[in-house]
């Protein structure tokens, strides 16, 4: 690493960090023993000579991208089993242990669907003997698969879907077809030239009658020849806004034929004869979404300690305006509103990172419970996953748009990384439940939990703050951390309340119910938007808390002020919620203010030592203005100088087009 | 013409309003209308090399570039045909590029750009008669193509921080250009790297061995016949972006480069032979030019948010998804209420931003003629103005844009739905022409020093309101009407600008420096300066609009009011947090305007697709398989998809070199 000088910009800042940035890294990857594994991961991916890039891949044709994307995955797959092979399988809990991925290539895999959804629904969804026969080829990738379940006319609504799998109990097969064109699967990841096999989510009919969608295995590619099977129409969806190497494929179905075992058959079945027998518990399928969505706060926290770091560290380098005439130029992280821009994504992603994991021992803890035929728990999980989801996959959009701004025009530069964390993480708003969809969901819940309180029952336990605060019109207010958090419960249960009432003030003789949901919709969205703060602002805290008393004081005391700025800053942002519903003052408010200003400023001496400690290498990190040891303008002009426009001084386009046009201007 | 979707033919069936005289009426009148589509059709006349072939997303930057050269020159052959088919004057180009081939050069910008939106003005507004006689001619007629090299590696906001110098070198009467540093390097000019043979170079004067600051220079980087860099000249491209990618930005670094004294454009400040220095007469001209480019740009981000919206409304009348009542056909996504919500704001907000952009040009040309005639005193009213409208327009367009993408859902991700493009051009104007903080804090500098002096100066136009909502008799009473939430947003931006210095005074008083309390205060500054343009952007929408609603036929006068009354209603309820602070409003006025919002969503809703029919922007121009006018959305789709080069294989070749082996464990 200390292959080039550090800048001085920031050995000074690192001298002045008053905290030990390896006790946060530890912290961060949940102890010692885990960061050096994932430091022996990176380096033996990293120490590979046939990763490097000579062309970087942004220059590449789209098709000529995707070769290289194979290529370096394949390698990359090929490391990492080599690694595994010696150790147990552990990627299946959230981690930062293989981050390397984005090392290898700067976009999506086009294995991502394979590891990401893939293994997790065979696991989860097919039976015993299914298990046995698929999920060992699919670890060693002697098969390669995705999950198709998105058509070209269907995604929010699944039972709309159109493609149908039809039993025929003289072959005891099941015929895939897809009727229409918006019946054609349309976006899974790795679908349209990497996979030989995939999961198909598809309308069963059996003997006549419709079971709704169900899930099936379906080899779509000759093992040897990779030759889409007869049947099979298969290809690319073309470029999007990023996941430029995801390969995200179509498919369509000619009277496909595949075995009825086919099925994954965990839940429900279809026996020979073509019965269909239901599965015991509808809900059970909430257990796979629920574990999609940690694991997607997970990535959310990581992605977002990657863009923080690059902003943080350019923004020390960068210096630009003398705030003082004929004094040097600052650094741009000394204008406090580079910090306002600045300092809310560092803590945000720590805070998703605390929440992520809680959310994930409540899963764990709330599995178990299933094992035990106890699902009472299940709905209030998967309702609370959906706000979570949906609320952080925007938030972490927003952060993301925030730092690449703040380092103005440079940002815009691929090679600054941020474009491509963008395209990444505000894909994720819309796939796995796309945000308005899942907010309306939780919604739903929180409108059975205020009948509830109007019927004073007891809540379950993520909602029943919602009884404390239904009588009182306005909260009193506490300039506190635990006032703050109570003003939140507040704001949350006063627009479930209002919400609640928009809903019965629109239903008017002759309205349906569906009708006044809709019209009350917006606030609706504000209801779970407010329940999900109110949830992230506590939660955050109390881990935090909890935390910061399991390492020394130093960085503890960092800890809790990267935790009060996040309340801080959202008390502030949503001060018209506190005004409303709790009894806070004009001068609580200025109060506030002026506490977020001191943080800001207690957080600046530390800022770099704390996306230090988020500790990403430079090849996973892939900024020129976030390198380690910030030589930006440096790595800025290097960059350039690969594009292969700037291999020849004159272009051909010159000769071909520029100067006869020219020339015809003299004439 | 191919068959239309029947939702879409049933939304135009219900439209009110007669659609061809709100397209009049954008445009500015029936002949401009015409105007516009007679270039159209020129355009369009050349469909086959200017559409056809494989789509840019899927070529190498260098193809993509080589591309953008070849439909470029056609381009610039059409524009010549049009110049001597209308005898367009000067001033009238920019018009003509903006109507048509600014944006169908190419969806992601064009290396020629520069040359028109900067090289030729700088060159017209700053190069003395003579100087203009040499040049002009050939820059209209494309003889020499230029670019406009200002911001370096180093310094893009503080221009006085340019490292790159021009001494004038007595002897020859030359001024020698250098780079001095890496950082000197120019870097960001659009055409730069391997298109321009010309550029405007904007250096450090040294004369007589005195720094005399900034001024331009117009340098020739490349030979007119061979194109290769000029001795001495070290010139390339800077890579990829997040988007303008066909822009051709480049680097620019001088190794004792020689020009004539002449190269230096003296309208203003002059180098005599001996190397005396004359100042320019009056320094402030340079603001004018400045105020010029903010106008263009806040055009421009109404433009595309139009197409944005446009796509959006399209697509969500086609798209069908989830059933709101059981046994119900599933509804059109745009019958959602949530959806009304992002789209039919971002529609009102189209029609706001047009109306302030008028203004803004109307104030402009006003103040321009005085400005020429020696009458500098409202200059900075116009400057701050043109700030704030700038940052607040550029920021709004991006963040509609990206609710507009977001509401179609997975396909807006896709890049052939052209949202992804349009974002990136509205998100790289919150940055270009000044960063949008930056100019917030500049508005805010005039608008602090406007309260101070608010007693004893008189006031101007745009700042009037200040002294009459915080005259002593002033009545802060709310009302629920356009009317009054005005008033609220100007009372929220007085109290807002009074805090501010009232803060900074006692951070002053008790010791602190003056800039050290600026800075302290940056948050509220760029807060204040936000709310002051709010409240400019609802005033001069209602009162622009209430003057003209007389001149248009009724039935379109009362849908403009409702786009009024929705802009208007939906930026309280963003803002009410600054209205329950520093107004009177009650929760019970909220709770009212809460359903003032839906009703309006409800009125606008059957004119939604007639609206976006009204901006008239053509398939051609709209490129998007989402947005078309026939709203064949999945056949587009699909069509786009097959267009890609992975899809005219089966198999790629990378399954046997790299796939294959690697499944079989043989890598
Ligand atoms: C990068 C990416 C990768 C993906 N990968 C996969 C994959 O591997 N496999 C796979 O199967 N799929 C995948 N998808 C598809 C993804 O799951 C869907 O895009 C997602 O579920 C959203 O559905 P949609 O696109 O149909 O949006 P739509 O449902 O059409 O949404 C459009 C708009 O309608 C609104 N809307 C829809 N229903 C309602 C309602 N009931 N109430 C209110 N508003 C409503 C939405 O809020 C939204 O604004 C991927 C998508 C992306 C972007
Ligand atoms: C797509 C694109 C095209 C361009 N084309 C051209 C071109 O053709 N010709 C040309 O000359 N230039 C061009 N530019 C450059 C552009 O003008 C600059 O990027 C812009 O002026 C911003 O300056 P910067 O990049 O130095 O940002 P910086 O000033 O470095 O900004 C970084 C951060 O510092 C903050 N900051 C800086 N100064 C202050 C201050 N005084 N107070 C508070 N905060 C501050 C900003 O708010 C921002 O958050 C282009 C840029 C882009 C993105």
């Amino acid at each position: 690493m200390a292959e080039h000088n550090v800048c001085v910009e920031l050995v000074r800042e690192r001298q002045k960090c008053t905290f030990e940035v390896q006790e946060l890294i530890h912290l961060i990857d949940g102890g010692i023993t885990a960061t050096e594994e994932r430091r022996e991961v990176e380096n033996v991916v990293c120490t590979d000579p046939r990763i490097k890039d000579v062309v970087p891949e942004e220059y590449l044709s789209h098709k000529e991208r995707y070769e290289n994307a194979i290529r370096k995955n394949c390698i990359l797959q090929e490391i990492l089993k080599k690694y595994t092979e010696k150790r147990t399988w552990d990627n299946f809990r959230p981690s930062n242990k293989y981050r390397i991925s984005s090392g290898v290539v700067k976009d999506i895999s086009p294995f991502m669907l394979h590891t990401g959804m893939f293994i997790p629904t065979l696991v989860n969804q097919s039976d015993d003997e299914q298990k046995a026969k698929w999920v060992p080829k699919a670890m060693s990738m002697e098969i390669i698969g995705t999950y198709a379940q998105t058509e070209l006319g269907h995604g929010s609504f699944i039972r709309g879907l159109e493609t149908t799998a039809t039993y025929d109990p003289n072959t005891e097969e099941f015929v895939l077809n897809t009727p229409n064109l918006t019946s054609y699967k349309w976006w899974p990841g790795g679908l349209a030239h990497t996979a030989n096999h995939c999961i198909v989510v598809a309308q069963l009919y059996s003997k006549g009658q419709h079971y709704g969608v169900h899930p099936f295995f379906v080899q779509i590619r000759d093992i040897e020849t990779h030759v889409p099977l007869p049947g099979i129409k298969v290809g690319e969806i073309g470029p999007k806004l990023g996941f430029q190497t995801a390969n995200n494929g179509f498919l369509g179905f000619e009277n496909f034929r595949i075995p009825r075992r086919n099925m994954l058959m965990k839940n429900a079945q279809v026996l020979k004869d073509g019965t269909y027998i239901k599965s015991k518990n509808d809900k059970l399928t909430y257990g796979t979404m629920v574990f999609v969505r940690v694991i997607i706060l997970f990535d959310l926290a990581f992605e977002l300690s990657r863009a923080a770091t690059i902003a943080v560290r350019y923004s020390a380098v960068r210096h630009q305006s003398q705030l003082k005439a004929n004094e040097p130029e600052l650094q741009i992280i000394d204008y406090v509103t580079q910090q306002h821009k600045l300092f809310i994504g560092v803590s945000t992603s720590h805070v998703f990172r605390v929440v992520g994991l809680w959310l994930w021992n409540t899963y764990v803890k709330v599995n178990a419970d299933i094992g035990k035929g106890n699902m009472d728990q299940l709905p209030e999980l998967h309702a609370l996953a959906c706000c979570l989801k949906a609320v952080c996959s925007r938030d972490a959009a927003a952060r993301v748009e925030e730092f690449r701004l703040a380092c103005g025009g440079h940002g815009f530069m691929t090679s600054s990384n941020l474009p491509i964390i963008n395209g990444i993480v505000s894909a994720s708003i819309t796939y796995e439940g796309e945000f308005s969809v899942l907010m309306l969901q939780t919604a739903r819940f929180l409108m059975k939990a205020w009948n509830g309180v109007l019927a004073r029952k007891t809540l379950t336990p993520t909602v029943s703050y919602l009884s404390k605060f239904s009588n009182s019109d306005r909260v009193q207010w506490a300039n506190t951390t635990a006032g703050i958090i109570s003003g939140f419960q507040a704001a949350a249960a006063g627009k479930t309340k209002e919400a609640y009432a928009a809903i019965q003030s629109y239903l008017k003789p002759g309205t349906d119910y569906e009708d006044a949901w809709n019209s009350a919709s917006v606030q609706l969205v504000s209801a779970s938007e407010a329940h999900c703060r109110a949830i992230l602002c506590e939660i955050s805290w109390s881990e935090m808390q909890r935390l910061s008393k399991t390492v020394s004081p130093n960085l503890g005391k960092v800890l809790l002020e990267l935790a009060e700025l996040y309340l801080t800053y959202w008390s502030l942002e949503k001060r018209g919620d506190l005004l409303m519903y709790t009894t806070i003052s004009t001068a609580d408010i200025a109060k506030l203010q002026a506490r977020y200003e001191e943080l800001l400023a207690l957080i600046r001496p530390n800022a770099v030592g704390i996306v230090d400690g988020f500790d990403i290498r430079d090849e996973i990190l892939n900024s020129t203005l976030g390198a380690y040891d910030g030589r930006v303008y440096e790595r800025l002009m290097e960059e350039a100088k690969k594009s292969p426009l700037n291999a020849e001084p004159v272009n051909e386009s010159f000769h071909k087009y520029i100067k006869p046009l020219m020339l015809k201007a003299k004439l | 013409m191919n068959k239309v979707n029947e939702d879409l033919l049933r939304e135009r069936s219900k439209c009110t309003f007669n659609i061809e005289e709100l397209t009049h009426f954008l445009d500015g009148g029936i002949e401009v209308t015409l105007e516009r589509k007679r270039r159209e059709q020129a355009v369009l006349s050349k469909r086959e090399e200017l559409f056809c072939g494989v789509p840019d997303e899927y070529l190498s930057h260098k193809e993509k570039y080589e591309n953008s050269i070849r439909k470029g020159t056609i381009l610039f052959k059409i524009l010549r045909q049009i110049y001597n088919m209308e005898n367009s004057n000067l001033s009238d180009y920019r018009n003509v590029l903006n109507g048509v081939l600014g944006a169908s050069i190419s969806q992601d910008g064009s290396p020629f750009g520069l040359h028109y939106i900067m090289f030729m003005p700088v060159l017209i507004s700053q190069a003395d008669e003579e100087q203009k006689k040499k040049w002009v001619d050939r820059a209209l007629n494309c003889q020499i193509i230029g670019t406009y090299a200002q911001t370096e590696l180093g310094h893009g906001t503080f221009i006085r921080g340019l490292e790159t110098t021009a001494t004038y070198d007595l002897e020859t009467q030359e001024f020698i250009l250098h780079s001095p540093t890496l950082t000197s390097y120019k870097w960001w000019p659009g055409g730069l790297g391997q298109t321009a043979n010309y550029c405007i170079v904007v250096a450090q004067l040294y004369t007589k061995g005195k720094c005399r600051g900034i001024h331009p220079f117009i340098v020739q980087v490349r030979d007119e016949e061979t194109h290769e860099p000029l001795p001495g000249i070290k010139v390339g491209e800077i890579g990829t972006k997040m988007g303008l990618n066909s822009v051709n930005n480049g680097y620019l670094g001088f190794d004792h480069v020689r020009i004539p004294r002449t190269n230096m454009l003296m309208k203003h400040a002059k180098v005599l032979e001996d190397g005396t220095y004359i100042k320019s007469k009056n320094n402030k001209l340079i603001y004018g030019t400045m105020v010029f480019v903010r106008v263009i740009i806040v055009f421009d981000s109404v433009n595309y948010l139009s197409k944005a919206v446009t796509i959006a409304t399209r697509f969500s009348a086609v798209r069908r998804q989830s059933q709101l009542k059981e046994g119900e056909p599933e509804l059109q996504i745009l019958d959602y209420v949530t959806q009304q919500e992002m789209i039919f704001t971002a529609i009102a907000g189209c029609f706001a931003m047009k109306f302030n952009a008028r203004r803004l040009w109307d104030t402009f040309n006003g103040i321009n003629t005085q400005l020429h005639e020696g009458n500098f005193e409202r200059l900075g009213e116009l400057h701050a103005l043109a700030c704030c409208l700038k940052a607040v327009s550029t920021a709004d367009a991006a963040r509609f844009t990206e609710r507009c993408r977001l509401a179609c859902g997975g396909h807006g991700y896709m890049h052939s739905s052209n949202l992804p493009l349009t974002y990136a051009l509205t998100t790289a104007s919150c940055t270009y022409e000044g960063d949008n903080t930056v100019l917030l804090l500049q508005t805010a500098r005039f608008l602090l020093k406007v309260w101070r002096e608010i007693d004893t100066v008189p006031v101007t136009p745009t700042i009037a309101y200040l002294k009459t909502v915080s005259s002593p008799g002033f009545q802060d009473k709310w009302e629920n009407s356009i009317k009054g939430i005005v008033r609220g947003f100007q009372i929220v931006s007085m109290k807002k600008i009074s805090s501010c210095v009232e803060i900074m005074t006692n951070k002053i008083m008790s010791g602190m420096s003056q800039e050290d309390a600026w800075n302290t205060t940056s948050i509220q500054l760029v807060s204040a300066a936000e709310s002051h343009c709010r409240a400019i952007v609802l005033s001069t929408f209602h009162e622009d609009l209430s003057k003209m609603s007389s001149t248009v036929s009724a039935p379109l006068a009362e849908v403009l009011q409702q786009l009024l009354e929705l802009y208007t209603v939906y930026w309280a309820l963003e803002k009410y947090g600054d209205l329950l602070l520093y107004t009177s409003i009650s929760k019970t006025d909220i709770e009212y305007l809460r359903r003032w919002l839906v009703t309006l969503l409800g009125k606008i809703r059957p004119n939604a697709v007639g609206l976006v029919d009204g901006f008239d922007i053509i398939d051609e121009m709209l490129d998007s398989t989402l947005g078309a006018y026939d709203g064949r959305v999945y056949e587009r789709l699909m069509a786009q998809a097959q267009k890609s080069p992975l899809n005219a294989d089966t198999v790629n070749k990378s399954f046997h070199k790299y796939l294959k082996p690697f499944m079989k464990g043989k890598l």
